[in-house]
C-alpha cells in the first residue's frame, strides 16, 4: 500500500525524520539512518573550530537523503534568521527546521521569536518547518505565515517524555485537517512514535530517542515499524473507547 | 597588522587578505561551509573579493550532528 507523505512539493515514503546528533560513531549513525527508512535528516549549523581540522560531517550522510539544516543554538529571531541563511549557503537548500529555544533548562521554543523569524524566511524563500510548543492558535499563525508544515513538540528535547499533551495534538489533527503535522522532540520509545501517528500526526522527527538507546540500529528499526504501524491505524480508524465491556462472542446460545 | 574577531576569537593576519585566502591562512575547509562577514552572508563566489578590514567580525559555519 502506497502511503507517501507530501512536503512542500516533494514525496516522501518514509515518515520518520530522523537526527544525527548524540550517536557514539559515524558507522553506528549510518547503520541506524539505514534501519530507520528515513529519507531526511536534521544538521546542526556550527563554528569550525579554529586549532584542529575537522573531517567533513555531511560525508557521512547518505546522498539520497534530504538533509534539513536546523538553527539550534538561536535564542532569537536575529540569531535564526543569520543561521538559516549560513545554512542555504552553504548547503545550497531552502530547507529548514527552524529553532528559537526560550531558556537553557528546558530547551523549550519562544514562540514569538520563533513566528518573528519563520515570517522574514518565508519572505526569503525558505521552506520552513518550526519546531513549537504544542498550540493550535501558534499553529495557525506559524501556517499564516507560509510556513509548510508545523512541528509541535511532545516533550522537552531530548527528554524521551512521551506524548504529555495528547489532547493538544488532538485538537491540532482536527482543526486543522489540511496541514502538515510532524511532530518533533520529545519521543523515547516506539509506542511514543506510534501514538503520535495514531492521534494523526503526518511524521515525527526525533534524534535522541534512536541515538542515546542501547542499540540504534534496532531502535531505529523499531521506530520505523512503529511510525508504520501508528499510521495504519490513524488512516484505518480506531474504535471507539467504551466504559463498559461489549462482547465478541455471541451472547445468545451458549450451553446452559 | 589587521585585527578582526573569527569565531569568536580574536586573530590577526599581516597584510591584506580576502575571505578566499584568509580560510587557507587559518587552514580552515572551503568546501560546504558558509561565511559572515559583520552579519551578512558572503556568497561563494565574492569571497575572493570581500578584503578583511580591522575590527571585523567573521564567523565561518559547518555541519555537524544535531537533532
Amino acid at each position: 500500500m502506497s502511503d507517501t507523505f507530501e512536503l512542500a512539493g516533494k514525496n516522501f515514503s518514509s515518515r520518520l525524520i530522523i537526527g544525527t546528533g548524540k550517536y557514539r560513531s559515524f558507522d553506528e549513525m549510518k547503520a541506524a539512518h539505514r534501519a530507520s527508512g528515513a529519507e531526511m535528516v536534521t544538521v546542526a549549523v556550527n563554528r569550525v573550530p579554529l586549532d584542529r581540522k575537522t573531517e567533513s560531517f555531511l560525508d557521512h550522510l547518505d546522498p539520497k537523503m534530504q538533509i534539513l539544516p536546523n538553527t539550534a543554538g538561536c535564542y532569537d529571531a536575529d540569531h535564526a534568521v543569520r543561521t538559516a541563511r549560513l545554512a542555504r549557503e552553504a548547503l545550497e537548500t531552502d530547507w529548514l527546521k527552524l529553532e528559537v529555544i526560550g531558556d537553557q533548562t528546558t530547551l523549550l521554543p519562544d514562540n514569538e521569536q520563533t513566528l518573528e523569524a519563520a515570517r522574514i524566511l518565508v519572505k526569503e524563500g525558505f521552506i520552513v518547518l518550526p519546531y513549537f510548543s504544542d498550540d493550535l492558535i501558534m499553529a495557525k499563525k506559524l501556517l499564516d505565515a507560509g510556513c509548510p508544515a508545523v512541528m509541535p513538540l511532545a516533550a522537552p528535547i531530548g527528554s524521551g517524555l512521551g506524548i504529555q499533551n495528547a489532547t493538544s495534538l488532538r485538537i491540532m489533527r482536527e482543526q486543522l485537517p489540511e496541514a502538515v503535522i510532524i511532530v518533533d522532540a520529545g519521543v523515547g520509545v516506539p509506542s511514543d512514535a506510534a501514538l503520535a501517528m495514531e492521534l494523526g500526526a503526518d511524521a515525527i522527527l526525533m534524534n535522541t530517542a534512536i541515538a542515546e538507546s542501547g542499540n540504534p540500529e534496532s531502535m531505529a528499526r523499531a521506530m520505523n515499524l512503529a511510525v508504520q504501524a501508528g499510521r495504519l491505524a490513524f488512516t484505518s480508524g480506531r474504535m471507539p473507547k467504551r466504559l463498559y465491556a461489549s462482547a465478541s462472542s455471541p451472547i445468545q446460545g451458549a450451553i446452559k | 597588522m589587521i585585527r578582526f574577531t573569527l569565531n569568536g576569537e580574536s586573530r590577526e593576519v599581516p597584510g591584506q587578505f580576502d575571505l578566499e585566502s584568509l580560510l587557507k591562512h587559518f587552514g580552515l575547509p572551503s568546501q560546504r561551509v558558509a561565511i559572515e562577514l559583520n552579519g551578512t552572508v558572503v556568497r561563494r563566489a565574492d569571497w575572493a573579493n570581500a578584503r578583511v578590514t580591522d575590527g571585523d567580525k567573521i564567523e565561518v559555519v559547518h555541519f555537524v550532528g544535531g537533532g
